[in-house]
């Protein structure tokens, strides 16, 4: 394949939104669980509720930040290299984003400053109230861009004038039936992430035997909430798939593997996919429950990917295999979830290191389930970026040299290794050092003793393990 | 609806340059802090609120993007690379925030990336604004003067420029938050950096005047115009004053006179073209059903919200910083 500024063009969107994306789905979910901290902590007064607070707020800090710079880049990205898409669908794309930055970002950014730092400067409604909203803000964001993004994959209420989308019917945009099935999805995938991750940290406390009351409410909180939401995610993936299957044919033939078309069609559940023989080697599949996926019969007839012209088609690897990582990713959540939950409620948890260490191990299950659904679902969309009207090379900025591109991809590459090396690195060490330390104590009493700016040595930090309470 | 959307790109744009404006200006100074004391109080002057300011710069990218999408799409790509430079800065600069408290021996990384970010993204702003000034070769509603088409002299001015009206905006504002020898610097360092700005904004003007007839005839015709530059030579007379005095809650609301004077003085000397003297706002609009949708829900009633939360958070943390902000 040649370097060609369309393919650099497609490599940084690719890499750039695919760091971006795993920011937003652990603060999504974890702005959630900061609320509910703090609430449960206004409400019953229980000291553990706000240490966890204080621990998971350093570490939210972080990931925020992360967030938005390379959310930035994404707001501009679309202009820099896919000016062409800007241009004709930026009557529709553009308010959508403007939408999402009016009442998502501005509430976000305006009130993650108070909850940061601003604890000593106003009441406490006002501060869970702050917190709240942040929450809300994340939500919001996640709405409007999945609104956004549904519309390139099922592109509706619009008309075509001069070449210009022109939207027609925002209620349709809005209301497009396939965004009530992706942002649960997404959202849930989210939540996900932020019950697995917590979890995960109290496993690790347990393993280590350290904090020990903090890291029984985050196994329970954590554990509890993901046996109840994974069911809940599968009955949307399964919806996802529905909307597939009707609007997007090419890109569900590619999920399953499905070369020609069959009747009854049987399911490939895997298999080595080769575009040059148009056909799977390995595979091993079960008849006809495909055509029971698909249509929920026992003899429909399924579409293969033949059916299509060799430049309307997905490439298929990617989407075959992302497809089958999320769902076994999905599976895999739902068994430890489960089996967690039950050794909870039975009291015997604590004792069964080997559970434990898988839940500590799991933490990385929802990110990659969550990168390879968005892999699944765009790479799946090519070769179109609005499916079925514009294509991919048409949406590109037309003057664009491959070296410029290659210069910008590299510079993306540069800082994002750098800054995320330090960040988890960072991130690493407030976990480590665990729920105490200097955000524990009362500022005037940790003003006499350090500039709260230096953070302890970790060592340190893990002595003081009574926090002390308010 | 196009006059309405005009206005609030202007007012989102201007809220931007002033907003983030100071705290790129702290960050351009801060390369200049001598220890970490004063570092530190430089760096919390800004870290509650450095978030909620940046937003106004996505916030001026998608109204351009919604209401004036043509624009949007020629000036993102023209400016490939400046506007890579400025991402790439703005990421360092965002970063170090957290960063920095969490590092210890590695600080001085942080130190250096929030100075280095902050100073070239000033400066891509800058060169942007300069070579729009200029003018961009464009043909159609397409760009097509390569990947070094902004570059001249008059940009990289431009560019130098607003380092230096940024860093004059920050230094205004530490005097506004900080106590002892921050605020004492900051005053010494003010006349020179206002002495400079005003030259540099006395030039661009002079040079727009006699590049193009068309911006000459307009402010020669109407010269009640000139309320804006007036303006803002009475504002720098007054920070003058300010500064001798010492009053601290005074420089900074007489730099912004000057920012939102010489803002004016651009606007109206291109009106109504957006993209100087190849596309007007007219031509630039999109549809009236998008600008429509924008209009009654972001327009009317998010963005008197968006101004709220801001107003908000600079109430929350108004007053002098505390010499040991608590850092969460
Ligand atoms: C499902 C959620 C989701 C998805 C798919 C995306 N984002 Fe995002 N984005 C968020 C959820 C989010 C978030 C949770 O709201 C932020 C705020 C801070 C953070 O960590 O993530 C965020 C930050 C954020 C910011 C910074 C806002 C600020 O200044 O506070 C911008 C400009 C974007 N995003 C733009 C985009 C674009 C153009 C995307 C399309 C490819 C995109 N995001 C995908
Ligand atoms: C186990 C059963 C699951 C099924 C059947 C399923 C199904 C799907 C399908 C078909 C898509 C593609 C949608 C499209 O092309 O637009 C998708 C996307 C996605 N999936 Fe899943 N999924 C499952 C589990 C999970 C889990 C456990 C997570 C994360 C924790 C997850 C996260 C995502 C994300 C983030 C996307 C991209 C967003 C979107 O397109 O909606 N999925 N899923
Ligand atoms: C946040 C998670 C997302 C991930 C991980 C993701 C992943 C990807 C990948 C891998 C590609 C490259 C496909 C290819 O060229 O083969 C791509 C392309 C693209 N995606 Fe996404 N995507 C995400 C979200 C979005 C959203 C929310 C939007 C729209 C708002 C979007 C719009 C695009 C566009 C414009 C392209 C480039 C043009 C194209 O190749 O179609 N993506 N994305």
């Amino acid at each position: 394949m040649d370097i060609t500024a369309l393919l650099l063009s497609r490599l940084q969107f690719a890499f750039t939104v695919s760091f971006h994306i795993i920011f937003p789905s652990f603060t999504i979910g974890l702005a959630a669980w900061l609320t509910m901290l703090e609430a449960l902590h206004l409400a019953t007064g229980r000291p553990a509720y706000r240490v966890l607070f204080e621990f998971w707020l350093r570490i939210f800090g972080v990931a925020f930040g992360f967030g938005v710079v390379s959310g930035i880049v994404m707001a501009f990205e679309f202009g820099t290299n896919w000016s062409e898409l800007s241009r004709v669908s930026g009557p529709i794309q553009g308010p959508l984003l403007s939408y999402e930055t009016f009442t998502a970002f501005t509430l976000e950014a305006g009130f993650l400053g108070v909850i940061l730092f601003g604890r000593q400067k106003v009441a406490p409604w006002f501060y869970l109230f702050s917190t709240a909203l942040v929450a809300l803000g994340t939500t919001l964001s996640a709405f409007w861009i999945m609104i956004n993004n549904s519309w390139m994959q099922v592109p509706v209420g619009y008309v075509i004038e001069n070449g210009i989308f022109v939207p027609n019917d925002w209620a349709k945009i809005i209301f497009n039936s396939v965004v009530w099935s992706r942002f649960p999805h997404m959202l849930l995938a989210a939540y996900l992430t932020g019950a697995f991750c917590v979890a995960a940290t109290g496993a690790w406390y347990r393993l280590r035997r350290t904090f020990v009351a903090e890291a029984k409410v985050m196994l329970r909180m954590g554990l509890y909430l993901a046996a109840m939401l994974v069911p809940v995610q599968i009955f949307f993936g399964h919806l996802n798939g529905d909307y597939i299957h009707d609007y997007q044919p090419a890109k569900f033939a590619a999920i399953e593997g499905r070369w020609h078309d069959e009747q009854p069609a049987s399911e490939v559940l895997l298999a080595l996919p080769d575009e040059a023989s148009e056909s799977n080697t390995y595979a091993i599949s079960i008849p006809v429950l495909g055509s029971l996926i698909a249509s929920m019969s026992f003899d429909s007839k399924e579409v293969g990917l033949t059916g299509f012209p060799p430049r309307d088609r997905p490439p298929v690897l990617i989407p075959f295999f992302a497809f089958r990582i999320m769902v076994g990713c999905g599976l895999v959540m739902l068994a430890l979830a489960w089996v967690g939950t039950y050794l909870s409620w039975s009291g015997r948890l604590a004792q069964n290191r080997l559970v434990l260490w898988l839940t500590f191990l799991s933490f990385p299950l929802p990110f990659i389930a969550t990168l390879t659904g968005w892999f699944t679902a765009e790479v799946g969309r090519q070769p179109w970026t609005v499916y079925g009207v514009l294509r991919t090379a048409d949406a590109m900025t037309p003057f664009l040299t491959a070296r410029a591109a290659m210069i910008s991809l590299i510079v993306y590459c540069a800082i994002y290794t750098f800054i995320f090396a330090f960040g988890t690195f960072y991130i690493y060490r407030l976990l480590r050092a665990g729920p105490s330390g200097r955000g524990m104590l009362p500022p005037s009493i940790a003003r006499l003793s350090q500039p709260l700016s230096v953070d302890p040595a970790p060592d340190k930090a893990s002595v003081p393990q009574v926090p002390v309470g308010e | 609806m196009v006059m309405f959307w005009v206005t609030l790109l202007a007012v989102s744009i201007l809220l931007y340059v002033l907003l983030d404006g100071f705290d790129l200006g702290i960050g351009i100074l801060f390369g200049l802090a001598s220890d970490e004391p004063r570092r530190h109080a430089m760096m919390s002057a800004v870290a509650p609120v450095w978030d909620g300011n940046e937003t106004w710069l996505v916030v001026s990218g998608v109204i351009l993007w919604g209401a004036f999408p043509v624009v949007y799409s020629v000036l993102m790509s023209a400016f490939y690379l400046p506007v890579l430079l400025m991402l790439a800065g703005l990421i360092l600069r965002g970063v170090a925030f957290e960063f920095r408290y969490k590092a210890e021996r590695m600080r001085w990384i942080w130190n250096a990336s929030f100075a280095g970010g902050s100073l070239v993204a000033t400066f891509m702003q800058g060169l942007m604004v300069g070579a729009l000034v200029e003018g961009l070769p464009l043909s159609g509603n397409r760009y097509v003067g390569g990947e070094f088409g902004w570059s001249s002299p008059f940009a990289i001015v431009c560019g130098v420029g607003l380092c230096v009206g940024y860093a004059l905006l920050g230094a205004c504002w530490l005097v506004r938050k900080c106590e002892d020898e921050v605020r004492d610097e900051a005053y010494r360092i003010i006349p020179y950096l206002a002495a400079a700005l005003l030259a540099f904004l006395i030039a661009v003007l002079a040079y727009a005047l006699a590049m193009d007839f068309a911006v000459m005839t307009r402010w020669l015709d109407r010269p009640y115009l000139f309320v804006f530059p007036t303006a803002g030579a009475l504002a720098a007379i007054a920070l003058a004053a300010g500064v001798h005095r010492r009053e601290d809650a005074l420089p900074f609301p007489m730099v912004t006179v000057i920012f939102v004077a010489a803002f004016g003085t651009l606007a109206i000397s291109f009106w109504p073209y957006m993209i100087p003297f190849s596309i007007t706002i007219e031509q630039a609009a999109g549809p009236h059903s998008s600008l429509a949708f924008m209009f009654w829900g972001a327009g009317l009633f998010v963005f008197p919200l968006m101004l709220l939360y801001t107003v908000i958070s600079l109430t929350v943390f108004r007053g002098k910083t505390a010499a040991s902000a608590d850092h969460y």
